[in-house]
């Protein structure tokens, strides 16, 4: 089992950890409710040094990492960060990433931790004809998020760089904070607004228990419930639910990340295909009208009781008080207002569908 | 959150009070704890028919869901109704906010069930 550099530090502040993916991480310190409403009304902060780093560098750094993702990398300068789906040919999703570039030359990709081997592999066996070297160095950094709205005054006792020039989705790769270095940027999955730190193994723990110990009664440690609930309430996807190998990213919703007429990417002639013969499924949010949870993978039927999907993700929304999930339905049950069945244990229990996201972020993007 | 000295416990995590012919049913303090923030008690009906190591309701946190299994046999006489609207009185104190009343079917069952000390035992060897 795979323990990031804050394991100890995890242990200290009385988490509770499980296996997640073969790492042992903190699910919750105090409570999810607790942590969840920490990020949603101050700050909350979560050790997510699982996640995997692959760097991209070469001549050809900035045309290969535009031909992996289905996003429009074109107009990417150095210090921005580009999210993107990433796609097999037959259009299905080999994960999520966030792109930063750090120059021409210099491509950062950020991907899940489950998908970290699989998504080198790929990345490795797809750049034969590319002047690039491909590096996965996953395991020589530590990262942190800081998420809420009182995120960005904590971190600014603790740095004298002014992070209001650091927009949103845009970052400083070395900027000094509470005594270290670190790559951080403004961008997240909460909904919320926050901060990433990418940093040194070695350096991880000093900054987590800093940001606490400044951040003192404005400040939870969060664990990897509260993520989720977060990311849910907000209609983020989550690879393995929301995306898969079997999802494309046009199916999850994803369009406005598929760049179809910006050149040649993977998966680019499937994914108009699809777009053009129109989606067999897609992914639905939905509000629980009867008591129960919908969870991952119970099944979804019409009302004459014909399966018509499955769950992808569902849960008790904290911020909402209400029961809340996304499916992937047949598309003539996408639309919003439909009434529609969640098989749980022995019982068909009424929701109905309704628009996502179901809290609407708080990013603070600069007024175009 | 002392619990009864007479409670009577399963390896499923509930604790059982005996009352006569009567076992009132709720899970233990161990069992909440492992579970975390309770947000949902899915409660049988009363009249419904428990069937002894068999799934009956389910009580789900925010992160899952786990089955109730009947501890005893028999019918069920009564539910603790204000856990649908309150479902974190079992967070608060799980030895007050019990879920269900039996009618037993069969008192010998009882002797299949752990007293507290070998309860303990067997939440020291789970962890």
């Amino acid at each position: 089992m795979k323990k990031t550099p804050l394991y100890e530090t995890h242990l200290e502040l009385g988490a509770k950890i499980i296996d997640f993916g073969g790492w042992m991480l903190p699910v919750q310190y105090s409570s999810i409710i607790k942590e969840h409403n920490a990020v949603r009304e101050s700050a909350g902060v979560f050790d997510v040094s699982h996640m995997g780093e692959i760097y991209i560098t070469g001549k050809d750094a900035a045309d290969f990492a535009d031909y992996l993702v289905t996003n429009d990398l074109s107009d990417i300068k150095s210090g921005m960060v580009i999210y993107s789906p990433m796609c097999y040919l037959d259009g299905g999703t080999v994960d999520d990433v966030l792109v930063y570039c750090l120059s021409a030359k210099n491509y950062l990709f950020v991907v899940n931790a489950s998908n970290i081997e699989k998504d080198f592999n790929w990345i490795k066996s797809n750049s034969k004809d590319f002047e690039v070297k491909v590096e996965n160095l996953s395991e020589s950094y530590g990262q942190i998020a800081v998420q809420g709205p009182k995120a960005q005054e904590i971190l600014s006792e603790m740095t004298d760089i002014n992070l209001n020039d650091i927009e949103f989705f845009k970052f400083n790769t070395t900027m000094e904070i509470g005594g270290v270095r670190a790559l951080v940027s403004r961008t997240g999955y909460t909904g919320e607004d926050g901060f990433e730190l990418y940093l040194s193994v070695a350096d991880a723990p000093k900054l987590f228990t800093e940001i606490l110990k400044i951040g003192k009664d404005r400040i939870e440690p969060c664990g990897l419930g509260a993520r989720d609930t977060l990311r849910f309430e907000s209609c983020l996807p989550l690879y393995g639910h929301e995306l898969s190998q079997d999802i494309s990213p046009l199916k999850a919703g994803l369009k406005y990340f598929v760049r179809l007429n910006a050149g040649k990417f993977m998966g680019r002639d499937a994914l108009m295909n699809e777009e053009k013969t129109g989606l067999l499924k897609k992914s639905t949010g939905f509000e629980m009208l009867e008591r129960g949870i919908a969870r991952n993978g119970y099944s979804v039927f019409n009302s004459t009781g014909d399966k018509i999907g499955v769950v992808t993700s569902g849960s008790m929304c904290p911020t909402l008080s209400k029961n809340m999930g996304m499916g992937l339905l047949d598309t003539k049950y996408a639309k919003s207002g439909t009434e529609i069945y969640i098989g749980i244990r022995n019982k068909k229990v009424k929701a109905i569908t309704v628009k996502k996201p179901f809290y609407k972020k708080k990013y603070r993007k600069q007024e175009v | 959150m002392i619990p009864d000295k007479n409670l009577k416990y399963s390896k499923d995590h509930e604790w059982i009070k005996v009352d006569g012919e009567t076992a009132i049913v709720g899970i233990t303090n161990y069992a909440q704890v492992q579970l975390g923030d309770i947000v949902y008690v899915e409660l049988p009906d009363v009249g419904m028919q428990a069937d002894k190591d068999e799934a009956i309701c389910a009580v789900e946190s925010v992160k899952t869901a786990a089955d109730i299994i009947a501890p005893l046999s028999g019918e069920v006489l009564e539910v603790n109704e204000a856990l649908e609207d309150n479902p974190e009185l079992i967070n608060e104190d799980p030895y007050t906010a019990w879920i269900m009343k039996i009618q037993m079917a069969d008192i010998a069952e009882i002797e299949s069930l752990l007293s507290e000390d070998e309860y303990a035992d067997f939440c020291e060897n789970e962890g």
